[in-house]
């Protein structure tokens, strides 16, 4: 096992303090430094910061169960639902995250009416559930993929011991596949947390939108570099980490 | 193309599904630049990430340890941030830094999105060149070696045409998700083909339609992607290696 080293964290890390110090030296007296500007501004940064992670566990526990339903679909004997979903997996795993972004955006609704009550349906979950579409998608394929790699020799044995396909999927071969498809799972949650950026491109107000209407309202060039590579900084604490474990899991995994 | 344009306008004032990209001549002729430039986009970020991948690549297997390391960070550093803030940082950060060349910026928005998503798919390309690199069995670099080869020329004739098809399926994938990345080019207002369809949907008011004409779209370009590479893969396969 290779020993955890943060060479990019600290390369980042680098980029950040050198522009600071940059900027710092070369601030004129009379203005707020600009490592006072990001401190003032950080409380803001993270509660955009923590809206990014509150839509990627929004997306991905939707995702993953929409997207079990589909691998199992996708798995059965049955033509009628295997077809179908077929062609569901491929038009959202090849549709661009963006695209379906949009797609949702603009084609639901901005509220439900029930009966007399009007729901209102915020940008914010709209957006989640169109950064659910691909990650069911591609769960879907996770669960197929883990499901195939289980030895046929496993789905005879179980049928002679008289158990029929449901219990033999759900008793014997998917809790084998759990450990096959964590690591896969979780790259794509960090992936997930990474495109969480695109919604403020649909306008929901996330770290990326307040970044930048803080660079906006500041107006100063100065602080460019600085700021940006302390949002770079702040997603690649999150998400090295996991793509640090699921390299270890799957290391582990392989060797048995 | 008359008959295809009249055809689509019959569509609208019948049903109302609002296709002006087949019948005008303005929307359509945006629509194609939109598609020219998403296909430009891939096409240059594409040859250069298999460049300095190769690149990158060999830098993660150097002899020494400074080149190792910074190549790997540059590689964790492009894969474990979001494309989105990479790209801003490059175009709305580093850009104004640039010096002007005769008052204009040296690069434009279509610059910068090459610059910024030829990075990120570098670090793909790099990884992946490693995984097949490392593929290659060790007997048969060992028996080039015996048989006189130089390093290079190893490295020339055996590693990398085996390599090369070892990772056949991976840069399939990495080139999906590299036309797939492009729509983020539509942040810093590269006229792709998002960018185009917005435009077109803003002023027409056919959003439904638009939409779905890029997904369309895409998932052709990706189709015929799949289909070319699972085409060469055949072509190029070497009897008895990787299977």
């Amino acid at each position: 096992m290779r020993v955890l080293s943060n060479r990019a964290g600290i390369a980042l890390i680098a980029v950040f303090v050198a522009s600071l110090a940059l900027a710092q030296a070369a601030a004129p007296p009379e203005r707020p430094s600009v490592l006072a500007l990001l401190i003032k501004w950080t409380p803001l940064l993270a509660y955009g910061f923590l809206f990014n992670l509150l839509i990627s566990f929004f997306a991905m526990a939707i995702g993953t169960l929409a997207g079990f339903a589909l691998g199992i679909a996708r798995i059965s004997p049955r033509a009628a639902l295997s077809g179908p979903s077929w062609i569901v997996v491929q038009f959202f795993r090849n549709a661009p995250w963006l695209v379906l972004l949009f797609f949702v955006m603009y084609l639901l609704p901005f509220q439900f009416t029930v009966g007399r009550t009007t729901v209102p349906f915020p940008d914010w979950i709209k957006a989640t559930l169109g950064l659910a579409l691909p990650i069911m998608a591609n769960v879907a394929e996770i669960v197929r993929g883990a499901v195939q790699s289980i030895p046929t020799a496993q789905w005879d044995a179980a049928r002679s011991l008289a158990f029929s396909r449901r219990e033999t999927l759900w008793k014997i071969i998917l809790p084998q596949c759990v450990k096959r498809m964590l690591p896969p799972w979780m790259n794509w949650y960090a992936i997930l947390t990474m495109a969480t950026t695109l919604a403020s491109i649909v306008g929901v107000s996330e770290v990326m939108t307040i970044t930048l209407r803080i660079t906006n309202a500041e107006s100063r060039t100065d602080l460019l570099i600085p700021i940006y590579s302390y949002v770079l900084l702040w997603f690649f604490l999150y998400c090295y980490p996991i793509s640090r474990w699921t390299r270890r899991l799957e290391a582990r995994y392989e060797m048995r | 193309m008359d008959d295809v344009a009249a055809w689509f306008l019959a569509l609208y004032k019948t049903t109302g599904i609002k296709l002006t990209i087949f019948y005008d001549s303005y929307d359509r002729g945006r629509f194609l630049l939109g598609l020219v430039t998403t296909l430009k986009l891939s096409a240059y970020c594409l040859v250069l990430s298999l460049v300095f991948g190769a690149l990158v690549a060999m830098l993660q297997g150097s002899r020494l340890a400074l080149v190792r390391r910074a190549a790997s960070g540059f590689v964790d550093l492009f894969r474990n941030t979001p494309p989105l803030v990479q790209l801003y940082f490059f175009y709305f950060a580093l850009g104004p830094l640039l010096p002007r060349v005769g008052g204009v910026p040296p690069l434009g928005s279509f610059g910068w999105a090459v610059v910024s998503l030829t990075l990120l798919e570098t670090a793909f390309a790099a990884e992946i060149y490693r995984a097949g690199v490392e593929a290659v069995p060790k007997a048969m670099v060992e028996a080039a070696a015996a048989l006189g080869y130089s390093r290079l020329q190893i490295y020339r004739r055996v590693v990398l045409p085996l390599a090369l098809r070892v990772t056949m399926p991976a840069m399939t994938n990495n080139l999906v998700n590299l036309v797939k990345t492009t729509t983020l080019a539509y942040a810093i207002a590269v006229p792709e083909l998002v960018y185009m369809s917005a435009q077109v949907w803003s002023e027409q008011v056919n959003v439904p339609e638009m939409m779905v004409v890029l997904l369309v779209c895409y998932v052709a370009i990706v189709g015929i992607i799949n289909q070319f590479m699972q085409w060469l893969e055949v072509r190029l396969r070497v009897p008895g290696f990787g299977q």
